[in-house]
């Protein structure tokens, strides 16, 4: 069936005031919330019934050898990323393919960056230092989130990539569906940008 | 949604306002966790900030400022009080024990 | 939706790697019949062991292989991989992707008058998704150890020290949250966006609220499993602790490869967060198909639409806030235990109303006794005696008796077998002519009727008896414990009945295949029914609808005083 056919791929819906994409991803976005709530809830729950000493105790900031730095430097990335991923949509909606691309490519190259940084620097000094996911059930679930984390990162990537590459000839065939599209991936971009902000702060500074 | 083209140029400054305000939000919480606050406090004040940069992120990168569809907030609304329970009471367990027993550990 | 650009789709796009909903939904609908005729299969090797402990299987019992059942004996290990995968199995890969996967793709769009799914990509991505789950599953048969065989629920530690069909079992299951969160997605945003013109929420069939609500449970209650099985492939392969505590001591060894810190709670109440909407999800769609059913055969509209569909709203937000009431034996607490104790009760409330709906909309209708009515009239005392024999396992102070033994096995059969795939039957000899263009043969279909509703029964009411007996679910040979033997032939008679259900369902079998080719031709709308599925051509082309269809009144208008015809469809204008 061609997407032409169904109602409302396009256009919002007159009563809901939502084109189909939209709904979608925001009821997507509800699922992950509830996936990035259970692993929120576990770190809640095994940091509350740490013990107070002794080798199943919660690490302290000292203790957890993560450089908040990095991590700070991370944070500012994604936040940056953010408003370039705002900003090529807004140079679509305006009509300005050209602008739009770039935006969206500076996008992807700050979504890269952040990744390099968590892996190349964050994740392998662990390693070399001998911390693995298995030292600790803090460093278990640092491992976790953050990777769970950088798997959407490396996932909005692809999708950027994508609309940069092949998926910009519907740009020509149809700038509002191109525009819609950019809209939603803005949209999963800002969540994972949103679980950031709060992995930042319980994982490198709490 | 159906904003026209001044509207969208509009927003353009009010996007790198909040980014320099989630920047500026970054170094705060950083340099507030140096104080050495009791633990509750330190807590409170890390997740309030990343709460503030959380709102900010949702209402103007994701529209939700000028978001009308119904639809939306009520998906949101569930999933926030879903995310409550979720988050909450599986944590009780540890201050809620069987009376007369002892736990050392793990109940 | 003109015919002017409409160019075949080769084979391939037309049946395999179709998009067209209705396609995907037959392929849900046979894999997931597969699927559960498999875990039925499993469960009657099961029965042999169970009923006969430790007696070599006839016929069957050598080609099992020595790892499994030597000299044609189940070894322990197996009995436990058939049980575990017999649940998973039965609720991941048959009830659920039938209901939702092949009814709801296959009738909801049908009902709301869409030509399509909202996203008809991602419809078909779920199937494949589902698929490779099932092959994940069926696969780790033979890996080295066996499948999974730490139960359905796979409680650590247990399951984390297990062999690697735990693993496999893990991977299977993300495949199938991720296509039932691509499908429950896909689901909402069809209800939502795509009805007719007229087709207000409130003229909507009852079985497409069905198919929202549980579309939501899904939607949310599945991502917190989907965590909790990553967080155990981390203890598994990555030999974090999150749900292993320290010093666990297993078969007498202190086990000190592990950092230790977490707790096997924590799988149980991600896993519950689940599992209990997920029963719900068995239910409400399968309460849809019998509500539909029922306003069908009684010729009468529905007794309390909106009573159902509030009820079914309230259901549905419950569900997210009793599934604590599986782990009152784990140790928590009194005041967590009495909340969840009481929002249980709660939650029996609109269950209730939904039943007592349907059970009124029978009274003084002109009954039509059609095969598919008929299963949605057992349903209704099936899933009664299901429902209120949950309410003692629902309080703690019985539970603890009950908890663990046959009692809990026989409650929740009843909802699920006699319950649910009574329904799902009624469902298929339902909608089969709308499928097909033929109806399934009717004297094969009171046989397999009369003679699954008999044996059904032989299989589960034994259980309570045995349940408040004592005895534990998960007994290899119950005869060891004096209890247990008193006991024994009731365990004989629940494996009879089994064998003897297994055998009921050649009928059904032989019905549905030589239906296809044979069956009686029927015209589009065979029973007289109301609702928009029956306007569109039986089988519906691509894109269903000659023309687009608009609604003009509620899903149950039959019997309207006054009207010249039994039954006022919703696409009608005026009096007929």
């Amino acid at each position: 069936m061609s997407a032409e056919v169904l109602p409302y791929t396009v256009k919002p819906h007159p009563v809901t005031g939502l084109y189909n994409g939209k709904f979608g991803i925001w009821l997507f976005l509800a699922s992950e919330v509830m996936l990035f709530g259970a692993l929120f809830s576990t770190y809640v729950f095994l940091r509350m019934g740490a013990p107070e000493t002794g080798p199943t105790a919660w690490p302290t900031g000292e203790e957890t050898h993560l450089n908040w730095m990095l991590g700070g430097l991370n944070t500012l990335i994604l936040i940056l990323s953010s408003v370039t991923m705002v900003l090529a949509w807004v140079q679509f909606k305006m009509d300005n393919f050209a602008k739009g691309r770039i935006y969206l490519i500076i996008t992807a190259i700050l979504a890269i960056a952040f990744v390099a940084i968590k892996f190349k620097f964050e994740y392998a000094h662990k390693f070399h230092m001998d911390i693995y996911p298995k030292t600790s059930v803090f460093f278990a679930i640092y491992y976790t989130m953050t990777g769970l984390h950088a798997i959407h990162i490396i996932g909005g990537v692809v999708v950027i990539c994508y609309f940069i590459g092949p998926g910009a000839k519907l740009w020509e065939e149809n700038r509002e569906y191109y525009t819609n599209r950019i809209e939603c991936t803005g949209l999963y971009w800002h969540f994972v940008d949103l679980v950031w902000i709060f992995l930042f702060p319980i994982l490198y500074l709490l | 949604m159906s904003d026209a083209h001044a509207d969208v140029s509009k927003h353009v400054k009010t996007y790198i306002a909040v980014f320099a305000t989630l920047a500026t939000l970054t170094v705060i919480t950083v340099w507030a966790s140096t104080w050495h606050f009791s633990h509750p406090v330190a807590i409170a004040v890390a997740l309030a900030i990343a709460s503030v940069k959380a709102t900010l992120v949702a209402t103007i990168f994701m529209h939700l400022k000028w978001e009308k569809a119904g639809n939306i907030w009520f998906v949101i609304a569930l999933t926030a009080v879903f995310f409550v329970f979720l988050v909450t009471i599986p944590s009780l367990v540890h201050s809620d024990k069987p009376m007369g027993t002892v736990f050392t550990s793990w109940g | 939706m003109s015919g002017d650009h409409h160019h075949e789709p080769g084979f391939i796009r037309k049946y395999v790697f179709s998009v067209d909903h209705k396609v995907i939904g037959v392929q849900y609908g046979v894999t997931a019949l597969c699927f559960l005729f498999l875990g039925f299969s499993l469960m009657m090797l099961m029965r042999w062991q169970l009923a006969y402990p430790g007696e070599e299987m006839p016929f069957i019992g050598n080609i099992f292989g020595e790892d499994a059942m030597p000299g044609g004996v189940m070894l322990p290990e197996f009995y436990n991989s058939l049980g575990a995968m017999h649940g998973t199995i039965m609720i991941f890969l048959g009830v659920v992707p039938l209901l939702v996967g092949a009814f709801g793709n296959y009738v909801m769009p049908l009902q709301i008058g869409a030509p399509d799914m909202a996203f008809p990509k991602l419809n078909m991505a779920s199937y494949w998704v589902y698929l490779l789950g099932g092959i994940v599953m069926l696969c780790s048969f033979f890996v080295p150890g066996g499948a999974a065989n730490s139960g359905w629920t796979s409680y650590p530690p247990l399951s984390n020290i297990a062999t690697t069909g735990q693993t496999w079992w893990l991977f299977g299951m993300v495949c199938l949250i991720t296509s039932s969160l691509l499908g429950s997605v896909n689901f909402i945003v069809t209800i939502i966006q795509l009805r007719v013109e007229g087709l207000t929420m409130f003229r909507l069939p009852y079985f497409v609220w069905a198919q929202l609500i549980t579309s939501f449970l899904l939607l949310l209650a599945f991502p917190p499993l989907e965590a909790a099985g990553v967080l155990q492939l981390m203890d598994r392969l990555a030999g974090t602790s999150f749900f292993m505590p320290e010093g666990l001591v297993v078969s007498g060894v202190v086990q000190t490869q592990m950092s230790g810190g977490g707790s096997p709670l924590l799988w149980q109440h991600l896993f519950w967060f689940l599992a209990h909407p997920e029963v719900y999800v068995l239910i409400l769609p399968a309460m849809g198909i019998v509500a539909e059913i029922i306003a069908n055969n009684t010729r009468k509209p529905l007794w309390g639409y909106r009573a159902m569909i509030y009820s079914t709203i309230f259901l549905g937000f419950m569900s997210f806030i009793v599934w604590a009431h599986h782990m009152f034996m784990t140790g928590m607490g009194t005041k967590i235990s009495a909340f969840f104790a009481t929002t249980t009760m709660i939650i029996s409330i609109p269950s209730v109303v939904i039943l007592t709906a349907l059970v009124i909309s029978l009274y003084q209708g002109a009954i039509r006794f059609t095969v598919p009515m008929l299963f949605a009239l057992a349903f209704l005392p099936m899933f009664a005696i299901g429902g209120l024999t949950g309410l003692p396992l629902g309080l703690p102070a019985s539970d603890i008796h009950l908890h663990d033994t046959y009692y809990v096995i026989g409650h929740f059969h009843y909802v699920v077998a006699p319950g649910t795939i009574f329904a799902i039957f009624a469902g298929i000899y339902h909608w089969y002519p709308k499928v097909t263009g033929r109806t399934l043969n009717n004297a094969l279909g009171y046989m397999h009727f009369f003679l699954s509703f008999v044996f059904i029964n032989m299989v589960f009411m034994p259980m309570f008896w045995q349940g408040m007996a004592g005895v534990s679910r998960r007994l290899y040979d119950q005869t060891v414990y004096a209890h247990g033997d008193a006991v024994q032939s009731l365990t004989i008679m629940s494996s009879w009945g089994a064998w003897m259900l297994g055998l009921a369902q050649i009928p059904f079998i032989i019905n549905f295949f030589i239906s296809a080719v044979a069956g009686k031709k029927v015209s589009n709308n065979p029973w007289d029914a109301t609702t928009l599925e029956w306007l569109a051509p039986s089988p519906p082309p691509h894109g269903n609808f000659e023309t687009v269809p608009v609604v003009y009144r509620g899903p149950y208008e039959y019997s309207v005083p006054g009207a010249s015809e039994d039954f006022h469809p919703q696409h009608v204008t005026t009096e007929a």
